[in-house]
């Protein structure tokens, strides 16, 4: 499958004569070296990524780390200095001024963190202001503009000024003005970060369920962490214009890729982010419902354990074998210890840390982590949690003040 | 001692020079300019004076009051049948017309022009001095290459009025452009906006209440300059002002002084409220009127879906 958007070695630098900075870039020079020597500053340092379509891409980082200027080179609103941008496939930077608009008017649709609201048009006419730059007709565009605002529970506010509504509804018809261009690709400049904390939870929330409805690639920048984490399928820490990691919200907190990832996620409450999979375990031994009780004994005295979980096919867990039951049997030469297979504990992949862990102080045994089809896909002892939790320990939930 | 005097550089001569060499080779132009402006302000004045002072003073109360208030319509309709009363009423009508077509050229001229300083950082550094030229240059020094060009009458009335008036429509556009946020002209490109769709629906909306101000200034400057046009024959109140001075006339200064005060007053509450987003009794009645017409959309809707 091709990228829906795709990143080759993307330098941006702002300011007229970029040749010569660009030059040095390309020696090595550092970004701060780059402004000493040509007053010229490196918004994007050479980026390469691939976005998915479908995708919810997060963009990460302080101020002044390039992400807004990233964005911006999607759509052509910046022109990349060296590097390419491809959208579908074609490159922004080749397009003509007409093909620019026709991309821009169709193709992508940008969300913006001070909603950027005319004020003198109602509602509705913000909404509709991407179609009449397109071209449809009035009453067709007022129609598609009130479907969006239903779509976004503000059709009551569609006559009213953008004055009379509150930063949250503003910023709502900022999302209905780019839905309503049913664009494939939607671009997301720090749209809840003019927003109070509730609000902001709120409207993360309504992204979410709405993207399960809309599937658009989103591109989203932040720089709020805790945000990121809950909204992105995958996530780009950027820092001075670079790409520092991409990956998934897991894949991040429990391998950063070096040290500023690692200084950048430690005030993460990660009992609220890592889920049951991502801190399971393979278990050293299993045993197959198909197997005998002298074998799962003969695992068990291997990995000094008392008792084994007990898989059938396909990976799916069965229950459990205690040692106390298994011994009898194998006394008896009895080959199959079907009958003594007990209920396991388990949880379900995508349950929160925090959760796990009440799970886990009223367990005895170890819980078993399933997925939605009951397959098993590992274990988390005691042990884990409590390393997990101290390895995270620190911070008090914000990445940056 | 060793004289330290230079030699005086020829600057006026130079401008003089240039003014005459104007007159010379583009007498055909100025003449055009000048036949087709005289032309158009008397047939105005003319057209205006034909209608009786009463009916035109109902006219424009009407006029004020769609666009304003009821109150301002009132006292601009008494201000102007004093000035009836004081016998001044032609020239009342004069100098109106003086005003209205110097501040229509000085708009025409001017809002493109501040309009296009914010597409060029050239232009701009080339006007931002001419500007403050136009603006600090005692007014009076305007009538000399005036009464050259266009000799005596309304013509080079209207010429100093344009030059003098133009400069706060020029800035006033060029601020209130510059000054809409940047986010907004971003989103509108975003869009998918071209440039003219830019200036159109976005930087000449919001700049609008600036533009305005612009207007309101121009007319102001337009009004003031009225009575150093009739310096150079320009007809109308500035001319009977310049007469009661040069007898040394209190009572016909004084009344042609008020009636200068009164139009300035009715024409500066007449375009301050334009643009401004108030409610006024002409857009009460326009929103009347798409009420009504949104009203019978649906009811012809309906109607189709019944007989559907």
């Amino acid at each position: 499958m091709t990228a829906k958007i795709e990143a080759k070695n993307l330098v941006k630098i702002y300011g007229e004569n970029t040749d010569k900075a660009l030059e040095l870039f390309n020696q090595g020079l550092s970004r701060s070296e780059i402004i000493q020597e040509t007053g010229l500053t490196v918004g994007v340092a050479g980026v390469n990524f691939e976005i998915a379509e479908g995708e919810i891409f997060v963009i990460i980082g302080l101020s002044g780390s390039g992400k807004s200027t990233l964005l911006r080179c999607i759509n052509g609103l910046l022109m990349p200095t060296s590097g390419s941008l491809l959208v579908d496939g074609k490159a922004v930077e080749e397009l003509n001024e007409e093909q620019l608009r026709k991309l821009r008017g169709e193709e992508i649709s940008m969300v913006f963190q001070h909603f950027a609201l005319l004020p003198n048009r109602t509602i509705t006419d913000n909404v509709a202001f991407g179609l009449e730059l397109r071209g449809v007709p009035y009453e067709d565009r007022r129609e598609r503009a009130q479907k969006a605002l239903i779509s976004v529970g503000l059709e009551e506010w569609k006559d009213k000024l953008p004055d009379e509504l509150s930063g949250g509804m503003k910023q709502r018809v900022g999302l209905a003005r780019a839905l309503v261009m049913e664009s494939g690709i939607l671009l997301m400049d720090e749209p809840f970060g003019a927003l109070d904390a509730l609000i902001r939870a709120e409207m993360q929330e309504e992204l979410v369920s709405l993207q399960r409805e809309i599937k658009k690639t989103v591109v989203f920048v932040t720089h709020d962490l805790d945000e990121a984490l809950r909204l992105g399928d995958r996530i780009a820490i950027m820092r001075d214009g670079a790409i520092e990691q991409i990956g998934t919200a897991d894949e991040i907190l429990s391998e950063p890729a070096n040290d500023y990832v690692d200084r950048f996620i430690q005030g993460v409450d990660v009992s609220k982010i890592l889920d049951a999979r991502s801190i399971s375990k393979w278990p050293r031994e299993l045993v197959r419902d198909t197997e005998s009780a002298s074998v799962a004994l003969h695992r068990m005295k291997k990995a000094d354990t008392d008792y084994l979980f007990v898989l059938g096919p396909r990976y799916k867990l069965v229950g459990l074998v205690t040692k106390e039951d298994l011994l009898p049997l194998a006394q008896k030469r009895e080959k199959s210890f079907t009958d003594v297979i007990k209920e396991a504990n388990t949880v379900s992949a995508d349950t929160i840390m925090r959760d796990v862990y009440s799970e886990l102080r009223s367990a005895e045994k170890d819980l078993a982590v399933v997925d939605e089809n009951g397959r098993f896909l590992g274990v988390i002892t005691h042990s884990v949690l409590l390393m997990t939790l101290d390895e995270r320990k620190g911070g008090d939930g914000i990445a940056e003040s | 001692m060793p004289s330290l005097e230079l030699p005086k550089l020829p600057l006026g001569d130079a401008i003089e020079w240039f003014v005459r060499w104007l007159i010379k080779n583009l007498s055909v132009i100025f003449d055009f300019v000048s036949d087709v402006l005289s032309a158009v302000s008397g047939a105005l004045s003319d057209g205006l004076l034909w209608v009786h002072p009463v009916i035109l003073i109902i006219i424009f109360s009407i006029i004020i009051w769609l666009i304003t208030n009821k109150l301002t319509a009132i006292l601009s309709a008494i201000g102007l049948a004093l000035v009836w009363n004081m016998g001044l009423w032609p020239e009342l009508v004069d100098t109106l017309v003086l005003v209205v077509v110097g501040v229509a050229i000085a708009l025409v001229i001017g809002i493109p022009t501040g309009i296009l300083m914010t597409r060029s950082r050239k232009l701009e550094g080339f006007m931002r001095p001419i500007l403050d030229f136009m603006q600090t240059m005692p007014p009076f020094v305007y009538l000399i290459p005036a009464a050259m060009l266009f000799g005596i009458g309304v013509v080079p009335g209207l010429f100093a009025t344009v030059i003098f008036a133009i400069p706060p429509p020029v800035r006033l556009t060029y601020l209130g452009i510059t000054q809409v946020p940047l986010e907004m002209k971003e989103m509108s490109i975003a869009f998918g906006a071209n440039d003219r769709q830019v200036l159109r629906k976005v930087e000449l909306p919001l700049a609008l209440p600036s533009i305005m101000a612009g207007v309101n200034q121009c007319i102001m400057l337009g009004i003031s300059m009225v009575v150093i046009a009739s310096m150079i024959g320009a007809r109308g109140l500035g001319e009977v002002v310049l007469y009661s001075l040069s007898r040394l006339d209190l009572s016909l200064g004084f009344e042609s002084g008020l009636a200068i005060v009164i139009l300035a007053m009715v024409l500066d509450r007449m375009s301050r409220n334009v643009g401004s987003g108030k409610q006024t009794p002409l857009s009460r009645l326009i929103e009347k009127y798409n009420n009504y017409r949104k009203q019978k959309k649906e009811e012809n809707k309906e109607e189709i879906e019944q007989a559907a």
